[in-house]
């Protein structure tokens, strides 16, 4: 029986996040419109296109490699099974000592690597431009994501991420000053990761400032179906990661039944609206900046992780 | 249980070494014969294979007795004594599968040797040397057998001595072997005292003074390290190891750098006795520069080999920090932290050797196919040479430490040992090792970077040349080489658990601790203290990646649009038609450049624009410093050729100038012995 539900729980996790995950990117952009007094597209419309784009045909461009073709599909489920190994609604998900946080950011590495590699395959400057700026700003927010994990782990004194939700959900854990300065990073490295502003603008149309949309510039049809649908997953796995560990309310303790698994499920359900109206509200008071300040704003993230860190070994009480 | 004890014995790794000798002597007789290349590299892979199938047996026999053998040859009042306990099993097992893979690689390879008389004879001789440093346990057989290896390895840099830069690679080399020679003996020197015990085992019984330790630590780190790579002392790699034919190459990279590592562990973990926590501050320090400088510096090449060998510098500063991590822990008696540190390195040796082996021999399949090492002059490959670039991706992945090759796991583990380190008492260490494990992670991204462009410059894109694009695939022995290799790192990747158990006799053997069982654990995951604390499953994680790839690609295919169209590549307008239009190796490092290099290597681009009415094209021209190079070394070999310039006067004396030159010596001597007494 336990087993079953087990299987059940981790099973809807994953379900959950790839439903959820074009809707918030759909709520972020609604809002975005919004704020700047333009009606915007339906909540609902990142689902549409992305039936659009399954239905329409892919143009490959004449050199590309099966490499080229692969990648979507690798960079989807590197991105999926890290987003179901972050707890959402209840921790201590059945297959959460498979991979613990260090892992799951090697896994979306592994995507970007791919990712990386297939904007050189065709051949073109702009694959190149996008790939080259995405492994700088990688190159720099991996680290400052490690020390942001590291952080994490000597306050919970595990790395495993069921371990630290239920640790900073369940004890009194209070105020800390690394605590602090983690999540600050980490929210730094998330902007950064997902391609948002001011690092990245998902939505321009002008490939020379882009640099993720530079990258899977050649992608069509159901590629980029795949690529997009991997992008919104990214996003919520960043969501789900701060609100599990920085804002761990609510969330349904291993094993404590329906009543707490639907009440975390709507505490989650809360607790992206408001994540994803924060950044909506942040992108929009916000420029995006040159790509050579980038590697600044990352320093600062890679620095608060540093320090963090440091207070930690200094003293546990930090 | 007899034959057990014969094949897992130091006198069954002998014989082998004698057969790689008498097959290097053959070598030489056949060396003109047709056949030469295919009869001895059979023979030399045979002879690996027994040495590597014999020397896994004792390290998975869990024999706790070492076997040792003395041969009366070298010092007469001392004799030549070897030994196999669990380290040097498991280093045997790094030197011979990386001797067996470049046997058979060489099967292959070595029909394309212009001149295969030049390597022939060597290439057994070079991997018999760093058997024989592994397994000799007194200080003179270590030293003679270490400056065997060395020559052999420098005759085979010096096989294509008519190559630009080679003659150069060569010299280096030699000067920098010497130098570290010097050191090492020094090293034994002071280990062995005054009564100038040489053997191992005397060595190991004596008690050695904190300065003594220190000193020895230093001389260690100048001679070992000088071999290995550590940064300052790495000037000699980037030249040699890509001066000699690829499967050298991956010799010299992926083995010879570890027999040195294991040079470092015998001395400072074994034979020094228990160590000072201070030691394990400068060697933290030095690997986490070299790891980052090196991958630095890999980052701005753009010869596909040298890249390969500045990318060893960065995996010898892991193995380094790793190796600092546990003699910290061991200074401060945390034994299962410190086994972990430990067997972390030992994983990292491994892992190292097998995918930068296999990378070597992608390079040299890339060599063979197009006779093009430079990067800018290649790429479109993995139309060509789909096997060797299915096999290369393989090695990229795994060396850039994504899951679930087996580059994380050893990665993995190292940040775990970090994690340990807030129990380190000292205040020095509980502030650096944060630090170190910012490094760390900052060399594991930039290797990220390093190896996508490396793979995306030279495989990917549009062939850059005519060679490129008329590349034709290699034969048959490179690719079951490349594709047993590339099996073997999966393999590594995913079933951690039983590496590890195999490593745990040497943590015994030279800690006195070692890392919990890792086959009592569920599903062969692997957890460093605890379950609860930290766990990894590679296993899951690959079976968990195809079974969602297979998910969405069942899904697309069963519901999506199947049609499919070949156009020409989007270029917003503007094709660029010429291939040398793409994003280029040092293109694709600007960004790189541009927020490290600017530092690091002084880098500067600079535009060079024709003055208005010329019609000559505008130039970028990038400028980049090895400033270790010109600080440390450009004025130490400057003092030098000033010295000997000054000093070849004295060769054109008249007789009686040097009559007077030899009595002014004697009277300044006896005027100093007389005022010393």
């Amino acid at each position: 029986m336990v087993v079953i539900s087990d299987i059940l729980v981790q099973g809807a996790q994953m379900l959950l996040v790839l439903l959820l995950a074009p809707l918030l990117t759909g709520f972020v952009r609604k809002v975005k419109a919004r704020l700047v007094r333009r009606q915007g597209a339906s909540i609902f419309q990142p689902y549409r296109d992305l039936l659009r784009l399954l239905r329409k045909e892919v143009v490959l461009a004449d050199n590309a490699s099966w490499l080229f073709r692969v990648t979507p599909y690798v960079t989807f489920a590197a991105i999926w099974v890290a987003a179901a190994l972050v707890p959402t609604f209840a921790t201590g998900l059945l297959f959460n000592w498979t991979a613990d946080l260090i892992a799951i950011v090697a896994l979306l590495g592994s995507a970007r690597f791919f990712l990386a590699l297939a904007g050189m395959d065709v051949g073109t400057s702009f694959g190149g431009i996008g790939s080259s700026r995405e492994v700088m700003i990688a190159a720099l927010a991996e680290p400052a994501m490690l020390l942001i994990v590291f952080c994490m782990a000597l306050v919970a004194g595990s790395t495993q991420l069921s371990t630290v939700a239920n640790f900073l959900a369940s004890s009194y854990v209070g105020l800390r000053v690394s605590l602090g300065m983690a999540l600050v990073a980490l929210v730094m490295v998330a902007l950064a990761e997902n391609a948002r502003i001011p690092v990245d603008n998902p939505a321009t149309h002008l490939e020379l400032t882009m640099v993720h949309e530079a990258m899977v510039l050649e992608y069509s049809g159901r590629h980029l179906a795949m690529i997009e649908f991997g992008a919104f997953l990214k996003l919520l796995l960043y969501i789900s990661l701060i609100a599990c560990v920085f804002f761990p309310w609510r969330i349904a303790v291993f094993g404590t039944g329906p009543l707490a698994y639907a009440v975390g499920a709507v505490a989650y359900i809360v607790k992206l609206a408001v994540a994803g109206f924060l950044l909506a509200l942040f992108e929009t008071a916000t420029a995006k900046m040159r790509v050579f300040r980038v590697p600044q704003f990352l320093g600062a993230a890679l620095m608060l992780g540093l320090l963090g860190t440091l207070l930690l070994f200094v003293s546990r009480s930090f | 249980m007899i034959s057990a004890v014969v094949i897992s014995s130091a006198a069954l790794q002998l014989s082998c070494v004698a057969a790689l000798l008498v097959i290097a002597v053959l070598a030489i007789a056949l060396s003109r014969s047709e056949h030469a290349t295919a009869i001895i590299y059979g023979a030399t892979l045979a002879a690996c294979a027994v040495a590597l199938f014999g020397a896994l047996g004792f390290l998975l026999g869990n024999t706790a007795n070492a076997s040792a053998l003395t041969l009366p040859i070298g010092l007469p009042w001392l004799g030549a004594h070897f030994r196999l306990d669990a380290l040097a099993s498991f280093f045997l097992v790094v030197v011979d599968l990386g001797g067996a893979a470049a046997s058979l690689y060489g099967l292959g390879y070595g029909h394309h040797d212009p001149a295969p008389h030049r390597v022939l004879p060597f290439f057994p001789a070079f991997l018999a040397g760093m058997n024989l440093v592994v397994l000799a346990d007194d200080a003179f057989s270590y030293l003679l057998c270490w400056e065997f290896m060395s020559l052999a390895s420098w005759a085979l840099v010096m096989a294509h001595h008519r190559e630009p830069g080679n003659a150069k690679a060569g010299y280096v080399y030699l000067v920098m072997a010497s130098f570290g020679t010097l050191a090492l003996l020094l090293a034994f020197g002071l280990l062995a005292g005054p009564a100038g015990d040489y053997g191992f085992a005397a060595i190991r019984a004596g008690q050695h003074t904190p300065y003594l330790a220190a000193l020895v630590l230093v001389l260690m780190l100048l001679g070992a390290g000088s071999k290995a790579g550590l940064v300052p002392l790495h000037v000699w790699l980037p030249l040699a190891h890509p001066a000699a034919p690829s499967h050298v190459s991956a010799l010299m990279s992926g083995v010879m750098t570890k027999v040195a590592i294991y040079g470092f562990i015998r001395v400072v973990f074994d034979l020094l006795g228990p160590p000072a926590w201070s030691a394990s501050v400068i060697v933290l320090f030095l690997g986490s520069i070299t790891a980052v400088m090196g991958i630095l510096y890999a980052m701005m090449e753009n010869d596909l080999k040298r890249l390969l060998a500045y990318s060893t510098i960065e995996n010898i500063g892991i193995i380094f920090v790793s190796l600092g991590l546990a003699l910290a822990f061991q200074a401060n008696g945390l034994k299962l932290a410190a086994a972990l540190a430990f067997t972390a390195a030992l994983f990292h040796v491994l892992n190292h050797s097998l995918f930068k082996s296999l990378l070597f021999f992608g390079a040299g399949a890339v060599l063979t196919s197009t006779g093009e090492r430079d990067m800018d002059r290649l790429g479109g490959l993995i139309h060509r040479l789909p096997f060797t670039s299915f096999a290369v991706l393989v090695g990229c992945v795994a060396i850039s430490a994504l899951p679930p090759f087996n580059g994380f796991v050893s990665e993995w583990l190292m940040f775990q040992a970090v994690l340990q380190s807030p129990d380190l008492p000292q205040w020095a260490l509980k502030i650096m090792v944060p630090a170190v494990g910012a490094m760390l992670a900052l060399a594991a991204a930039l290797a990220a970077a390093c190896f996508v462009k490396a793979y995306g410059v030279t495989f990917l894109g549009r062939p850059r040349s005519v060679a490129a694009e008329t590349a034709t695939e290699v034969d048959r022995y490179s690719l079951v080489a490349m594709f047993g290799l590339a099996v073997l790192c999966l393999l590594a990747g995913i079933l951690p658990g039983l590496v590890i158990d195999a490593l745990s006799p040497i943590a015994i053997e030279i800690l006195g601790g070692r890392m919990p069982i890792q086959a009592n654990e569920a599903w062969l995951s692997i957890a460093p203290i605890a379950e609860s604390r930290s766990s990894y499953n590679g296993l899951l994680v690959m079976v968990f990646i195809t079974i969602s790839a297979s998910l969405a690609v069942f899904f697309i295919h069963r519901f999506a649009s199947h049609a499919l169209r070949r156009g020409p590549a989007w270029g917003c307008g503007f094709s660029d038609s010429v291939p040398a239009a793409q994003y280029s190796g040092e293109s694709f490092a600007q960004p790189i450049r541009r927020v490290f290099g600017t530092l690091v290597f002084h880098a500067r681009d600079h535009v060079e624009m024709p003055p208005p009415g010329d019609i000559r094209p505008a130039r970028l021209r990038i400028e980049l410093h090895d400033l270790v190079w010109e600080v440390m070394y450009a004025p130490i070999a400057g003092a030098v050729g000033v010295s000997s310039e000054w000093l070849n006067r004295l060769q054109f004396l008249t007789i009686r100038r040097y009559l007077s030159l030899v009595f002014a010596t004697l009277v300044t001597l006896l005027l100093v012995l007389a005022i010393w007494s």
